[in-house]
């Protein structure tokens, strides 16, 4: 069952990323417009999604490890630096300049637009030179 | 008020997929440190499989329900360009994204997350509201 369990996760996400919209750019701007058109139906894919994790997840953490694995894998850091500000902030930018953030994007390679690959290079191409920058590692003063 | 019933069963399917992850292999559903794991952390299988699913997921939604397929965007390619470059390197530096922060962490009552959250969703706010007023949205 380990074996495949990242697929089926996997399959349960982008089904619910495609039936979301959240795989729509315009959907994704037009909620993000609301100085503008605004269309707030993605609100309810956070909603749901929130609805059922914060209900689910300190049941799941109450246990003393995960069903397949020897212990939970959760990020360490609990400083709320300039780091996660600068990162959260850019990657709003972005976000909002095309309407795909990382999971969207990489469902939506399904449709075979050629803009959605050259989107997934440059955001693979970003990830890497932030580690070349030196900026993944808290090297910025708080 | 009538309640959007797709993007609803999209979240929570999203959510109830995040939470069977963290309740088996014990990771975070988090899209972005998944792709950036799948090619620079030894323990990659996992991550390659889910990748593969949220690919397989989304056609087998739009094939099995006959939701018809977004249209693409209308935006110049260059924009995707530096798009992908600021949410490769925000991603990174801030430690998530949408997923990871937005429903993870905050389903973990992460203070970073909320916080990681709402900075996100206002500069996309801000950036949304910027390509308004220049027209290059209508």
């Amino acid at each position: 069952m380990k074996g495949i369990t990242g697929l089926l996760t996997g399959l349960l996400f982008g089904a619910g990323l495609a039936l979301s919209g959240m795989t729509d750019t315009s959907k994704v701007v037009g909620f993000l417009d609301i100085f503008g058109a605004w269309d707030p139906d993605l609100m309810w894919v956070m909603g749901g999604a929130l609805g059922v994790t914060l209900l689910g997840t300190p049941l799941v953490l109450s246990r003393a490890k995960p069903v397949l694995a020897a212990s939970f894998s959760l990020p360490l850091s609990i400083a709320v630096d300039r780091r996660l500000i600068l990162g959260g902030a850019l990657f709003g930018v972005g976000w909002g300049l095309w309407g795909y953030c990382p999971g969207p994007a990489v469902a939506a390679l399904a449709y075979g637009e050629l803009s959605t690959v050259i989107f997934l290079g440059a955001m693979i191409g970003g990830m890497w030179l932030a580690g070349r920058l030196g900026l993944t590692v808290s090297h910025l003063k708080n | 008020m009538s309640i959007p019933v797709t993007p609803l069963a999209g979240g929570l399917l999203i959510g109830i997929s995040s939470l069977l992850l963290l309740l088996t292999l014990g990771r975070i559903a988090g899209i972005s440190g998944i792709v950036w794991g799948a090619l620079s952390d030894p323990d990659r299988s996992w991550r390659w499989q889910f990748i593969s699913g949220l690919v397989a997921g989304a056609f087998a939604i739009h094939a099995l329900t006959g939701r018809p397929i977004p249209s693409p965007s209308d935006a110049p390619l260059f924009m995707a360009v530096i798009a992908g470059i600021l949410v490769g390197i925000g991603t990174r530096v801030g430690s998530g994204c949408t997923s990871g922060h937005g429903v993870c962490g905050i389903g973990r009552r992460s203070v970073r997350s909320i916080v990681a959250t709402c900075t996100f969703m206002a500069t996309g706010v801000v950036t949304v509201a910027l390509l308004r007023a220049g027209g290059l949205i209508s």
